[in-house]
């Protein structure tokens, strides 16, 4: 197998095979082409049979299609994983304390640390939730962090998910799969499971059940209904964890609660995990030609008899340009050096960053603060002088909408391709619950660059998933 | 100054409604000027739902009504015990940031017309206090008071072009003049005890509120050329004349929406 020396390849290293991907290499020794082709139609028809297609938020495309599922796991040791883990945790925790701090007195501000027109002045800070304080102080109970690897201890985090981060039904039904169709696999190495998610999935969101609700909360799952690129996901979920999918015509306001239309009459709802997103939650305080979302829906959470997962007001802390502050913030609200390091990132609403940024394109990745999927991307090394001077353009009409990265060296995984097996560039997106507790299943959802030499990992893109292991010692 | 409040709205129906839910902020603010004596709200055959102080500092009521019904009348009353604080917001307890109020809605978009009159009477102007007031002139010059030119989502820039508009128009447009300059303001809705002057004013009042420093919040009134005072009563703040709302709902059935209001704000005791 050959590769680019300036890559780290997560199997291989020179002296041959990892220890902990030893027996993936046996494996693939014993698989035949004709056998490899065999079983990757088999998983291409489960998934197809089990519904789950082309669906990652925010992307597009054609709903109906499927994402790319290569085959070949991805393996963490479990010194690897706990290092993330306890990084992922760290990061999840400064991130609700931020949110808690900036709709309350705005500590970090007034500290001087994190600019106040940044915050106050975003598009995604609400002022109808100042003030106010969740059950258990949290704002985002799912987070998700996309996490790069550029080398054997290192990892960058690429960007926090503080609303309602997607992909966590690819991360088990991949594994689903996988043990399905190669259950020896499952014999041979001791992987940690992670199907446990929808249990604490569902613990979590029951422990921040507001304080009026004086019994076993009901929970649900707001969807914007099927034609939703995320539906399959929503529905999904409610399945494993046995809780209601509502769309909102399915629930209505009346006397301090929220209640859920059922054919044995109005059932309370205490906590609600919303896949909507916070501009169509309810007309009464958000849109008001919104004809999505339930009237009343917010003066019911601030006064305290509902909760809502993710809490309105927490994109504030996902924003790209907030990104650069997150290691403060953990220094600010934990007093501790971040675990997980940020990718330097050149501000383009900065004068200095934006010389630089405009100097350097053909080596820079740049982004939108608020794009998303792949979309409104520059990846300077792989664009045409066209791409580039288009993108210089558009930043210098509104640098305050670009921030710059350098092109990182993404790490790779063995990959199943036309031509047999090669590396292909890989990101990480575990999914962290926040509730009274703060957990994490020992895995996530790995996107993989299928295009050869391709750094972009998103579906829309190209990209593909693949089974995330965590060995167990 | 004792000032008595009767606001009622009726809203009718041609078919009946099978649920209205409303989030009402019509209950007058806690603040320096003004002490509220008594203050009370029904809704006819509405269930009372949750209640809260959001972070402006205004006091919020949520109220449903299940259907089969033709009107819901919503009536807030009371009486406000009011002060001359020449538009200082004292002691008024909230923890929204003012740099929040720079934000951009669609009524208070800033066009090269409000900004020009913004810089035009911002020049000279000595002090914060002075560009506020100077500010609150140009509008009110700007924008003769008409009732029936303008809606309830005619843009400050569309009132300005058009020169004449209503208190709302007046409020939207200082907003957006006193943003061009980077002065935070907010939109302010309330009552006016209208009958002291014999001329022609409205009940129901909307005015702005524009940052000033280590002042604070300080009330403009462009619509009568000057500071809110104590023939007036401060309900509540939002970004908008729709953010600030004092009833916002929604009713769901098939039926078109007729609404009429009645305000009656007087001196003394009811």
């Amino acid at each position: 197998m050959s590769m680019a020396p300036a890559f780290f390849n997560e199997m291989f290293d020179d002296n041959g095979i990892r220890p902990h991907y030893a027996k993936l290499g046996d494996w693939t020794q014993h698989m035949p082409a004709e056998l490899r082709q065999m079983k990757q139609a088999e998983a291409e028809a489960l998934f197809r049979r089990i519904g789950i297609t082309f669906a990652v938020y925010g992307e597009g495309g054609d709903p109906d299609r499927l994402i790319p599922f290569d085959m070949f796991p991805r393996v963490f040791t479990q010194p690897e994983w706990r290092r993330l883990e306890r990084g992922i945790k760290q990061r999840a925790k400064a991130l609700n304390a931020f949110l808690v701090d900036v709709y309350g007195r705005g500590e970090i501000i007034r500290a001087g640390r994190i600019p106040a027109r940044l915050i106050y002045g975003n598009e995604a800070y609400e002022k109808a939730v100042t003030g106010f304080v969740p059950p258990k102080g949290v704002y985002s109970h799912i987070v998700g962090i996309d996490l790069v690897r550029t080398g054997p201890d290192d990892f960058f985090v690429l960007e926090d998910n503080c609303r309602t981060p997607s992909g966590v039904s690819y991360m088990l039904e991949n594994r689903e799969i996988m043990m399905r169709m190669f259950p020896a696999l499952f014999r041979e190495n001791r992987i940690e499971p992670v199907d446990a998610y929808s249990t604490i999935l569902r613990r979590t969101l029951a422990s921040v059940a507001p304080a009026k609700c004086e019994s076993d909360p009901t929970v649900v799952i707001l969807t914007p209904g099927h034609y939703n690129s995320a539906y399959y996901e929503h529905s999904f979920l409610a399945d494993l964890m046995g809780v209601e999918l509502v769309e909102p015509a399915d629930l209505f306001v009346e006397g301090g609660f929220v209640w859920m239309r059922t054919t044995e009459g109005p059932q309370k709802v205490d906590v609600i995990y919303r896949r909507i997103d916070d501009a169509y939650l309810d007309p009464l305080c958000f849109r008001p030609d919104s004809m999505l979302g339930v009237p009343g829906l917010m003066d019911v959470y601030r006064s305290g008899g509902v909760t809502i997962a993710s809490a309105p007001g927490a994109g504030v802390a996902d924003d790209k340009a907030v990104y650069t502050f997150v290691p403060d913030m953990i220094r600010f609200y934990l007093g501790e050096e971040p675990i997980l390091q940020n990718v330097p990132t050149w501000q383009c609403a900065k004068a200095d960053d934006l010389k630089y940024v405009l100097d350097h394109l053909g080596e820079l990745v740049v982004k939108e603060v608020h794009g998303s999927g792949g979309y409104g991307m520059l990846v300077g090394p792989k664009s045409t002088e066209d791409q580039i001077a288009y993108f210089r353009t558009r930043i210098e009409e509104d640098p305050d909408n670009y921030i710059a990265q350098p092109t990182l060296s993404l790490s790779t995984c063995p990959s199943f391709v036309e031509e047999g097996i090669a590396p292909r560039h890989v990101d990480l997106r575990p999914y962290c619950l926040v509730g009274e507790k703060i957990e994490l299943v020992p895995g996530g959802l790995t996107r993989v660059a299928l295009r050869e030499g391709s750094l972009v990992v998103n579906s829309s893109q190209g990209g593909g998933v693949k089974d995330t292991w965590v060995l167990a010692e | 100054m004792i000032v008595s409040v009767s606001h009622r709205s009726v809203y009718r129906y041609d078919a009946p409604l099978r649920l209205a839910v409303q989030s009402l902020r019509l209950t007058p603010s806690h603040f320096d000027g003004q002490k509220v004596l008594s203050w009370e709200i029904s809704v006819e055959g509405g269930t009372r739902g949750g209640a809260f102080r959001d972070g402006a500092g205004d006091w919020i009521e949520s109220w449903s009504v299940r259907g089969p019904a033709d009107r819901v009348e919503v009536a807030a009353t009371g009486t406000v015990d009011t002060t001359d604080l020449a538009g200082m917001l004292r002691g008024h307890r909230e923890t929204v940031h003012p740099l929040v109020y720079l934000r951009e809605t669609p009524a208070t978009m800033i066009d090269t017309a409000l900004a020009d009159l913004a810089a035009g009477a911002a020049r000279g102007a000595t002090s914060p206090l002075d560009t506020c007031h100077a500010l609150s002139n140009a509008v009110r010059a700007a924008i003769a008071y008409r009732p029936g030119v303008t809606g309830a989502h005619t843009s400050a820039a569309e009132a300005l072009a058009l020169g004449e508009g209503v208190c709302q128009d007046h409020a939207h447009a200082l907003i957006a003049a006193a943003r061009s300059l980077d002065i935070p303001g907010r939109y302010v809705s309330g009552y006016l005890l209208a009958d002291q002057d014999g001329k022609e004013h409205e009940a129901a009042h909307a005015w702005a509120e524009l940052w000033v420093g280590e002042l604070g919040w300080i009330g403009f009134d462009p619509a009568n050329a000057c500071c809110p005072n104590d023939l007036y009563i401060r309900i509540g703040s939002g970004f908008s004349a729709q953010d600030a709302a004092p009833i916002r709902g929604i009713a769901s059935g098939p039926g078109a929406e007729a609404l009429d209001v009645t305000v009656a704000v007087t001196a003394g005791q009811q």
